[in-house]
């Protein structure tokens, strides 16, 4: 049955951008082979089509890259922070300029909808390499002391679901400070950090500041061990951010973590339900669930609970999933076949452990890596799916009663990075802002990023904070 | 006239605001510099540590919650505890460390002093690490700092008396409770201290100090699941590695060792580093572009 609603198709065009049938790694300012001569397939999640090979970064690699970056941290710490602010701002431009190109890159290389790549993820790169380009001649008023110094090379680990976001969360602060990087991107999404590596030639940035090794996991724990790196930055999963601080332990490494979470997302009986619907959605079905600060775990308020529910599953049953390149496709793909198959196996759990399973009534298409928002409710806080993070379109419907437990269950996990509270009231939500252990709180909105706002958990969550005068401080000798 | 006899003290941990003595009912000899007895100091055990814990975490919701000016005013009573006994601990001090009257006299001063300084940054350091970010979009935009939670600290081993002083008072300061590891060889002021701050308004179990030996009670509070930070000030390079190593298993704030001068300006690091930065925002429903037109 169609729907009178049914859109007609609205695809970008792919014809924006030109991926190359190979890339390699981009070491002082070249591209090369990997040493070993390894090489590896990204694919697109929504079709399984090969968009590329790519070099695959060994630890000889990593040691050639971190040579690199400690060359050029000579003359690029002692510059006048105005010059380096100008290179920042070049980059800036230039990714404003090639806006387009790089969501449709995006989208096809990570499987987010083109919708968000356009509006949320690109506008965003460009914002934060502006923020921290304006830092860099302005260090001595940062609070830090006069003249802070720079640590040096910087290893950069980065996650799959905001690629090029994070990307810039990394580079640009650590540019901006002085410090000269070594990133690695993910092995499912290393395209748009080998375009940025474009980005930077086109900038005139010298050689060697900016080095990218796409590769596994085993590239980034050689990187992360380099004993020559000053400073290991790391997004990812909490195990590997556990494995991270052991490996660092006894060392000069300054290191920041930003692990996972199980965002509460609490809904008060005073709540504008219409808005708070809309964050509930954007709170976990934004990248498909994909993000570490997703509100993953529903706290709804008991005298609520079924006009919250059907307003929400009536909201899901409208979300578009497919071609994440249409321009009204909500839902995209999951990133990978591995993903996929741990947020299937999550769901599995939760359906054994006898929580009610809704998924919303979506056709997946036949090729390519889908699930489609699911929720589920009668969950209690010693569910699976209401502890462990599921990092996909799946989530937890707990309720409450009093503004005491839902602090108490929002605070009952070993997450400490994000909350959402909706209510009318502002004495509740400065109330409950205020007892939550997380480290970034959204009240009557979610998801909601800027350059200026420091971003960054409580908790097994991690440490550090990414943006604003504060995310400058891991960058510096303070 | 004979000369008296004095009356010798029993030395016992704190733990909970009470004077308990170690569970394990070991003690271990505490010589001054030139070999003298002084004291029976208590061995803590793991089972004493983990009872801190219990007591430092039950402290917190109270502590952090107590307005800043508040806390303010305990940590300057404290110094105020401090100095009417300023004979007991320039003794003690100078017993501990080997060093002239005139010396520890010196010591105890700074770490008076210190007790000071830290009281007047309790209202003060959200306005200088927090404030509102300017969001591009129609949002208020606040971040503060918190209290990390439970820290541990192991305190200086050389600096008995200024050094624990200045590892403590940053940690309240700011709202965290502590359980501190007292210098090992010089554990006597340390458990005067904790007389003082029994008496200091301070409420049971937001300091906590135990004495004995460093690498066993260190390691059950580094491995601790409730336990958020750790001060690895009072190592050496190889246990601190190891504890880092544990204090990895529940992502543990880590505040390495590193040479410090306890005489110099203690700076604003020892208070941030066991603070988190919480951020909220709210949307303002702006009314227009134009702004106000008054």
């Amino acid at each position: 049955m169609t729907s009178p609603f049914e859109y007609a198709p609205a695809p970008e065009s792919r014809s924006v951008v030109d991926i190359a049938p190979s890339y390699g790694l981009f070491i002082d300012g070249e591209f090369t082979d990997a040493a070993d001569g390894k090489v590896f397939k990204t694919v697109s999640p929504s079709t399984e089509e090969v968009l590329s090979e790519v070099a695959q970064a060994s630890s000889e690699d990593v040691d050639r890259a971190v040579k690199a970056a400690r060359k050029a941290f000579e003359k690029w710490s002692a510059l006048p922070g105005a010059e380096r602010a100008k290179y920042l701002f070049r980059i800036a431009r230039i990714i404003q300029e090639r806006s387009r190109e790089l969501a449709v890159l995006e989208t096809l290389d990570n499987g987010k909808p083109i919708k968000e790549t356009r509006d949320a993820d690109l506008p965003l790169v460009a914002a934060h390499f502006f923020y921290y380009a304006g830092w860099a001649d302005k260090l001595d008023h940062a609070g830090y002391g006069p003249n802070p110094a720079p640590l040096g090379v910087a290893g950069q680990v980065i996650p799959w679901n905001f690629p090029l976001l994070m990307l810039a969360w990394k580079i640009a602060p650590a540019l901006a400070t002085g410090n000269t990087v070594v990133l690695k991107p993910a092995e499912t999404t290393p395209l748009s950090a080998l375009f940025f590596a474009d980005i930077c030639r086109q900038a005139g940035l010298p050689k060697g500041v900016v080095n990218i090794l796409p590769g596994y996991g085993d590239a980034g724990a050689a990187l992360t061990a380099h004993p020559d790196v000053n400073k290991v930055a790391f997004t990812g999963s909490t195990a590997v951010g556990k494995a991270i601080a052991r490996q660092v332990a006894g060392t000069d490494k300054k290191v920041t973590l930003e692990l996972g979470g199980k965002g509460a997302n609490i809904v008060f009986d005073d709540a504008p339900i219409d808005q708070a619907v809309e964050g509930i959605v954007t709170g976990i079905f934004f990248n498909q669930g994909q993000v570490c600060c997703a509100g993953s775990r529903l706290l709804v308020q008991e005298s609520v609970q079924d006009e919250v529910l059907d307003a929400l599953k009536r909201r899901l049953s409208t979300l578009r999933l497919g071609d994440p390149l249409d321009k009204n496709t909500d839902i995209g793909a999951i990133n990978s076949a591995e993903q996929l198959a741990r947020i299937t196996a999550l769901a599995e759990t939760g359906e054994a452990e006898g929580a009610e399973r809704w998924s919303a009534p979506c056709e997946l298409p036949s090729s390519g890596y889908w699930f489609a928002p699911t929720l589920f409710t009668n969950v209690t806080q010693a569910h699976t799916v209401a502890r462990d993070e599921i990092f996909g379109p799946v989530l937890s419907v707990l309720t409450f009663r009093t503004p005491d437990e839902a602090v108490a269950k929002a605070n009952n996990t070993q997450y400490g990075l994000s909350a959402g509270i909706w209510t009318e009231k502002g004495s509740r939500i400065l109330a409950v802002a205020n007892k939550l252990r997380a480290g970034v709180v959204w009240a009557n909105t979610f998801n909601k990023f800027d350059p200026t706002s420091p971003f960054g958990g409580y908790k097994e969550s991690g440490h550090g904070r990414e943006g604003g005068r504060h995310g400058l401080e891991a960058y510096l000798d303070v | 006239m004979s000369d008296r006899l004095s009356v010798f003290k029993t030395y016992k941990l704190y733990v909970g605001g009470k004077f308990p003595r170690s569970e394990s009912g070991r003690v271990y000899e505490v010589t001054d510099s030139k070999g003298k007895w002084l004291a029976n100091a208590p061995l803590s055990s793991r089972k004493d540590a983990r009872d801190a814990v219990v007591a430092a975490r039950k402290a917190f919701g109270g502590w952090s919650g107590a307005t800043a000016y508040n806390r303010g005013q305990v940590l300057y009573r404290v110094a105020e505890m401090l100095e009417g006994r300023k004979d007991q601990f320039v003794r003690e001090v100078a017993d501990a460390e080997g060093i002239s009257k005139s010396k520890a006299a010196t010591q105890v001063d700074a770490a008076i002093d210190r007790w000071v300084w830290y009281a007047g940054w309790t209202d003060k350091i959200a306005q200088i690490v927090g404030g509102a970010n300017p969001v591009a979009g129609p949002f208020f935009n606040l971040s503060t700092p918190e209290p990390t939670g439970v820290v541990a600290v192991v305190a200086p081993q050389e600096s008995s008396f200024l050094g624990l002083v200045s590892v403590i008072a940053p940690v309240i300061a700011t709202g965290s409770t502590a359980v501190v590891i007292a210098s090992e060889k010089s554990p006597l002021p340390a458990l005067s201290l904790s007389e003082v701050l029994a008496t200091s308004d301070v409420p049971g179990g937001v300091v906590n100090i135990l004495t004995g030996k460093t690498a066993e009670i260190a390691a059950p509070l580094a491995a601790h699941q409730d336990v958020n930070a750790i001060d690895l000030t009072g190592t050496d390079a190889e246990l601190a590695r190891d504890l880092e190593i544990a204090a990895a298993d529940n992502l543990k704030r880590v505040l390495r060792p590193q040479p410090v001068d306890f005489a110099a300006d203690p700076g604003t690091h020892r208070l941030t580093a066991f603070l988190e930065t919480k951020t909220v925002w709210h949307p303002t429903g702006s009314l227009g572009a134009s702004g106000s037109a008054y």
